[in-house]
């Protein structure tokens, strides 16, 4: 290693830790609220060292808006900003559903790491392990929404619903984003390299975000495939946040959303935490 | 924490499977408070996983163990209050700083506030690692890295310590600050458990030992027993004057007062012995003689050769260069005798 630390000089002192056990007197444990913030704010200090994380919230959102924009506007809508006007929402919810990718990949090395066994072994509520990280990510998510919007605004998307209606879909998205997670939160724990957590995702990923009405509508399709889409969470999802976008939402798909958020974590919560406290 | 009758931990019949794999066996351990307890065992003996099961990281698959009195599987949070792990491999997360990775540790332990840095400062300073507190861990030396790692053990100070294999591949300067660091540990009236391969640390630090293999105790007792369970340390000379080697050898055997071994090199012999005073004096004899001594090495028993005379057979461990005779206090250069 090129840049380990100059010379080791500066001995442990004896005095000094004996003072340092003196002083250690156990403080009231945290509640479950601040141990969730404190790991989150271990997500946020890795951003700091490792900024090269931010990528996948930037320039990743940038080139599928401008890529898909381009590629499909002119041929499925007649023009790129008509298409827009459709699309971006879409493409929102696209490119963040597919970074809760990412918190599957940074779990497993964490854990294959050691560093769950440190939080393991401390008196802790032990989901703030797994739920800090994703209040993290909820950050990273907010980050790569407001590239996004901010982007589809340049390029000439018109939200009727305004600033209410835009911010209301994002935060939509980010609750079943952050539902989503436990899917990967589990992956990350019970499989054994980054590579197949990132595998994995993948195959579960391409399928439902293409098969939804993220770039075209459903009725175009053949019924098998309409079938499909109609009941895939992901297309409720893109249907509200458009409608609130658009500020012509449907409630129903709004509530659908939000159960469907529940039993995902209703099923991948539990899961997750047995793997986390198993071993 | 000091002297009550209830043991620090006592397991009874303790079982881990892994597969084919019995990594603890019919485990049965008592190891009082206060004080240094040392688990000795080759690779695979079954160290970690025994440590991991009482520090509530790992089930047992059979038997139980208790912590202060408190069952590892009935009250594991009140377990983990009492005690803290530092693991075998570093469990500080490498991309953040030591200060980031103390202070993280410290609220998640319930420090508010100022209290948080101020604790964090405090043990980086003792631990001498102030220089070093805002370098990502990725970057420290070994004998760094076990001192973070030791440190963020003791941000709130336990009832008892688990120190897996310690000082594993550190140098010798790094490996005695670790030596004081656990006593400074003891004397403030922590129990520490300290898993290790080699039988000189556990010499140095132990107040007893347990000698683990294959997942089962093997022996245990003081460090002065199980020495002498073991027999004598070894004496090997190698002579200035080869050719007078039978004569050397009569004169080792009067003043050691046990048989003298000639080995396949025709200078070198050797002695199952644990008498300092009587080795100085021989040694002082061949000298007198003008035989001379060129080099000789005196130490304790190594590892293998606990194992070889508590099991008959050869520790399956990789060969450690580190253990046994070439040991600190163990071996007398010849310098120190003139
Ligand atoms: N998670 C695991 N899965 C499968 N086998 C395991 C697991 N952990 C340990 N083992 C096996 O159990 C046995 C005991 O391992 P353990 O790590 O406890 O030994 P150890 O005494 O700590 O060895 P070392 O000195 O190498 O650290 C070994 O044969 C090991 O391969
Ligand atoms: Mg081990």
């Amino acid at each position: 290693m090129s840049d380990t630390l100059a010379p080791d000089q500066t001995p442990a002192d004896i005095d000094s830790i004996l003072a340092a056990l003196q002083s250690g007197e156990r403080p009231k444990r945290p509640s479950l609220i601040s141990a969730s913030i404190t790991q989150g704010w271990r997500a946020l200090l890795k951003i700091k060292h490792v900024p090269e994380q931010l990528f996948d919230v930037t320039i990743f959102p940038i080139m599928m808006t401008l890529m898909f924009t381009y590629l499909f506007g002119g041929a499925l809508a007649g023009s790129t900003k008509e298409y827009l006007q459709f699309f971006l929402p879409g493409i929102l919810v696209q490119s963040i559903v597919f970074i809760t990718m990412y918190t599957g990949v940074g779990l497993n090395v964490d854990h294959e790491k050691g560093v769950f066994d440190r939080f393991r072994s401390l008196p802790i509520w032990h989901p703030s392990a797994i739920v800090g990280p994703l209040l993290g990510d909820a950050v990273r998510y907010s980050i790569a929404s407001t590239v996004i919007v901010v982007l589809g605004l340049i390029l000439g998307f018109r939200p009727d619903g305004g600033v209410v209606g835009v911010v209301g879909g994002v935060v939509l998205l980010l609750v079943f984003a952050f539902s989503l997670s436990w899917i990967w939160t589990l992956f990350g724990l019970i499989l054994r390299t980054e590579k197949s957590v990132m595998g994995v995702s993948m195959m579960l990923l391409f399928p439902l975000t293409f098969a939804s009405n993220i770039f075209v509508s459903p009725t175009t399709m053949p019924g098998w495939l309409e079938a499909f889409v109609k009941v895939n969470p992901i297309s409720w999802l893109v249907t509200s946040v458009r409608g609130l976008m658009h500020g012509n939402a449907d409630g129903a798909d709004i509530v659908k959303t939000l159960v469907a958020s529940a039993v995902l974590v209703a099923i991948f919560a539990p899961l997750t935490m047995r793997a986390y406290r198993r071993k | 924490m000091a002297a009550t009758s209830q043991p620090a931990i006592e397991a009874r019949a303790l079982v881990k499977v892994f597969g084919e794999t019995r990594a603890v066996d019919g485990l049965d351990l008592t190891i009082p408070a206060g004080g240094v307890y040392g688990i000795l065992g080759p690779n695979g003996a079954g160290k970690t996983t025994l440590i991991r099961i009482l520090a509530t990281l790992t089930r047992p698959d059979g038997g139980s163990a208790t912590v202060l009195g408190h069952d590892v599987l009935a009250e594991p949070d009140t377990v983990r209050s009492k005690v803290s792990l530092t693991g075998q491999f570093a469990s500080v997360d490498e991309d953040l700083t030591g200060m980031e990775n103390l202070r993280l540790l410290a609220k998640l332990l319930g420090y508010r506030g100022r209290a948080v840095s101020a604790r964090a400062a405090e043990l980086l300073s003792a631990f001498g690692l102030s220089d070093a507190a805002d370098k990502q861990v990725k970057h420290y030396s070994g004998g760094m890295r076990r001192r973070i790692d030791i440190a963020a053990s003791i941000v709130v100070t336990p009832d008892v310590l688990f120190l897996d294999e310690p000082t594993t591949g550190l140098d010798p300067r790094s490996r005695n600050q670790v030596w004081d660091i656990v006593r400074a540990l003891v004397a403030s009236g922590t129990t520490v458990l300290l898993t290790t391969q080699y039988l000189e640390e556990a010499d140095q630090l132990a107040g007893r030992i347990a000698v683990i293999d294959h997942g089962k105790v093997i022996a245990e007792g003081t460090p002065g027993e199980l020495k002498a369970s073991v027999g004598a340390g070894a004496l090997h000379v190698r002579v200035s004057q080869p050719d007078r080697r039978n004569e050397a050898q009569s004169i080792l055997n009067d003043h050691l007062g046990v048989a003298v071994t000639l080995e396949s090199d025709p200078a070198a012999l050797s002695a199952r012995v644990d008498d300092a005073e009587r080795v100085a004096a021989g040694l002082a004899a061949l000298t007198h003689s003008g035989i001379g001594v060129e080099t000789y090495a005196f130490g304790q028993p190594t590892l293998d050769e606990v194992f070889l005379a508590l099991t008959g057979r050869h520790a399956e461990s990789e060969p450690e260069p580190d253990a046994g005779t070439d040991s600190v206090d163990g071996v007398m250069q010849k310098e120190d005798v003139r």
